[in-house]
């Protein structure tokens, strides 16, 4: 079997940078790391599709001889898709590390927290996180990203079941 | 018959778009779930009786045939395994409506439940049919992906923390099996189960072993076999008390299941036996060890279930139809009774308000019958006669002893160690939770609580909550199944005991697969 000694190289460097940086404590940096190592991934199932050869279509005529193996290129196009739901799913955790961080306890709204809170002390409490919350989306408006929050909103759901009451 | 097998994951995800649709509309995503539940179980009821009767059923998906099209394999093992998980997801599933019900939606909200616990269901079921590794990655993913939403449900602090751990570790294991995945492909040049089978035996011993171990490793993570257990107490706890219920018992499971496939039907000449009995014997003994030191009874728990990964470890080690027969029916005694102790656990904490056996006290008499819940559940765990457990590890021992190596009775003798350590420590948490008044619980002093770890994330005490006729009774029947487990112990030994047979008969899933003979 012969093999690009270039993907090799580029796989291993991937391999190597990929892994280094995730073991950064950061989920930002992981991120980074596991999309290097998700695509040296990627790479690897190409290399082990073996030689290169002609477009996987199927003619009938002699050139099919020279096809490409097809298998890996599925496989791959799989393992593109999931790595990228993945990453759409971290990406949505880190927004919400981050919104944590930013509000501290307040972000917790675990309603044991507030079993024993009046009606008022609850509306005050979310009261304060929608504030934040608002702000924070202002800012995420402001920097043109998209506004969808793949998370659900606890503070959104809170409120709801409030209005439901 | 065929046509039922691809309907156990489409079911599944077809309910969970249709619950996503709904999502403004709980009573719509429950009637949804419910009825997809409802129905992959009669299904997997229908596919053992017949796979039972008339031997293992295949399906080329789309009609293109392995080893180019997907190929999903149902023998006696896989449904098994099909049906248990669904009675635990629907039992779980009629639990987690009450709690719903009960708390107004709040403890396990909004409307992402419902489909992401279906998305599960189908991930899991499509683990257990794939005929092809591949397939079997995109299970995992699936139920992996649907995972990470549930535990990290409602995005507090705690769970988020919890949650990155489970996350990146998944994540990595799941790299790992994709890559040997891609190995074995440049090796064998086909993801077919049936196919690698045949075609591995040509390879080398080297090559073989390097592949059987880049496999492993990507599965063991997730069976939680030592040294790669690490994360599972870490984050399972933290999880809503149904969603940890369902982890515990069956995402392990498909570990097991996974390493089940690999030893005896991919990688049947690597000589396995010495290594995993190493690891199963650690598996044990530092599971156990760890569950001894805990205060938290949901803590304690996700460490006896490490730990007793380590018997169904031992028992793929020792291989042959008995040990392997008595691997099977541990597995299923141990995904129901896991599942049912911790949707115990879930209502100790509604109704004591903690899961901490130092602040815990006088359940038995405040709510007598989750008592007994609990306790049958803990007897059986820790392996009392006649319970299932009990006739579990008896199995695993005989064949144990039959394998007659030093090592094998090293590993009885620490199996037998577990056990007794299992028992300790949740009589232990009967003493104290159950047994010991309210009134004692203030300045207590014991033996039995000393040098205890409490969970990181304790939170102290918090107020006590209703529970509903529907949690009650969703556990009275999980507990019910447990005993049916041991009542129908014959029956279902014997069907362990012909799945074993057919597990360990490699020739015959290879021609089930291509019934005109192999490519």
């Amino acid at each position: 079997m012969s093999a690009s000694l270039t993907l090799v190289l580029l796989m291993s460097l991937m391999y190597a940078v990929g892994i280094y940086v995730m073991m950064e404590r950061s989920l930002t940096r992981f991120l980074i790391g596991f999309l290097l190592v998700g695509n040296a991934t990627n790479i690897l199932i190409f290399l082990m599709s073996g030689p290169n050869g002609n477009a996987p279509l199927w003619t009938g005529g002699p050139e099919d001889a020279d096809m490409v193996d097809p298998l890996p290129q599925i496989l791959i196009l799989t393992a593109i898709v999931i790595n990228f739901g993945i990453t759409a799913f971290v990406l949505a955790l880190i927004y919400r590390t981050w919104w944590l961080a930013q509000l501290g306890d307040e972000g917790d709204t675990l309603p044991d927290d507030h079993a024993h809170d009046t009606e008022e002390d609850a509306e005050e409490a979310f009261r304060q996180v929608d504030e934040d919350d608002e702000a924070i989306q202002r800012v995420l408006d402001a920097s043109n990203e998209h506004e969808d929050d793949p998370e659900p909103d606890p503070v959104q759901t809170a409120r709801d079941t409030e209005v439901g009451r | 018959m065929n046509a039922l097998v691809p309907l156990v994951v489409t079911i599944p995800l077809l309910g969970a778009a249709i619950a996503l649709i709904f999502g403004q509309r709980p009573r719509v995503q429950i009637f949804v779930s419910l009825i997809s539940l409802t129905l992959v179980t009669a299904i997997a009821a229908v596919l053992l009786v017949a796979v039972d009767q008339t031997g293992t059923v295949t399906v080329n998906v789309g009609g293109w045939a392995p080893p180019w099209g997907i190929v999903l394999v149902v023998d006696r093992l896989s449904a098994i395994m099909l049906l248990v998980s669904a009675l635990m997801l629907l039992g779980v599933l009629i639990f987690a409506i009450g709690q719903g019900i009960v708390d107004d939606d709040n403890e396990t909200p909004v409307s992402i439940f419902h489909p992401a616990y279906l998305v599960l269901s189908a991930g899991l079921f499509d683990a257990f049919v794939a005929g092809d590794l591949f397939n079997m990655y995109v299970g995992f993913e699936m139920l992996l992906a649907a995972s990470y939403v549930l535990l990290t449900l409602g995005g507090t602090g705690a769970r988020i923390r919890a949650g990155v751990t489970y996350i990146v570790i998944s994540l990595m294991s799941s790299l790992l099996f994709v890559g040997a995945i891609a190995l074995i492909y440049g090796a064998t040049g086909t993801v077919t189960i049936a196919l690698i089978s045949e075609r591995v035996r040509e390879l080398p011993m080297g090559v073989q072993a390097i592949l059987c171990a880049a496999l492993l490793l990507g599965f063991a993570v997730k069976a939680a076999v030592f040294p790669l257990s690490f994360w599972l107490p870490d984050s399972y706890p933290t999880a809503p008390a149904p969603v940890t219920a369902v982890f515990a018992g069956l995402l392990t499971k498909v570990g097991v299941y996974a390493i089940i496939r690999t030893d005896t039907v991919m990688f049947v000449d690597v000589p396995l036996r010495i290594p995993l009995m190493v690891v199963a014997f650690f598996t044990l003994l530092v599971g156990i060890m760890g569950a001894v030191m805990q205060a938290d009874i949901k803590r304690l728990l996700s460490f006896t279930l490490v730990s007793h990964i380590g018997y169904m470890i031992f028992g793929i080690a020792i291989g042959g139809d008995i040990a392997l027969t008595a691997t099977i029916f541990y597995v299923v005694h141990h995904i129901v009774v896991q599942t049912t102790l911790f949707l115990a656990t879930g209502l100790v904490e509604r109704v004591g308000g903690s899961t901490s056996i130092s602040r815990l006290g006088g359940l038995l008499k405040a709510a007598p019958f989750v008592a007994v819940l609990f306790f049958l559940g803990a007897l059986n765990l820790g392996g009392i006669p006649p319970f299932s457990g009990f006739l579990g590890k008896i199995g695993l021992f005989q064949a144990g002893v039959e394998e007659g190596s030093w090592l094998s009775y090293v590993l009885i003798a620490a199996g037998a160690a577990t056990s007794l350590l299992t028992l300790y420590a949740l009589a232990r948490v009967w003493n104290m939770a159950f047994w010991r008044s309210r009134g004692e619980v203030e300045g207590y002093q014991s033996p039995l609580l000393e040098s205890l770890a409490e969970s990181p994330e304790d939170s102290g005490t918090v107020a006590t909550k209703q529970t509903s006729r529907l949690m009650v009774g969703a556990t009275t029947g999980m507990v019910g199944l447990t005993l049916l487990l041991t009542v129908f112990a014959g029956p279902i030994f014997g069907y362990a005991e012909r799945a074993a047979a057919q597990v360990e008969n490699v020739e015959n899933y290879i021609s089930a697969v291509f019934p005109e003979g192999s490519p």
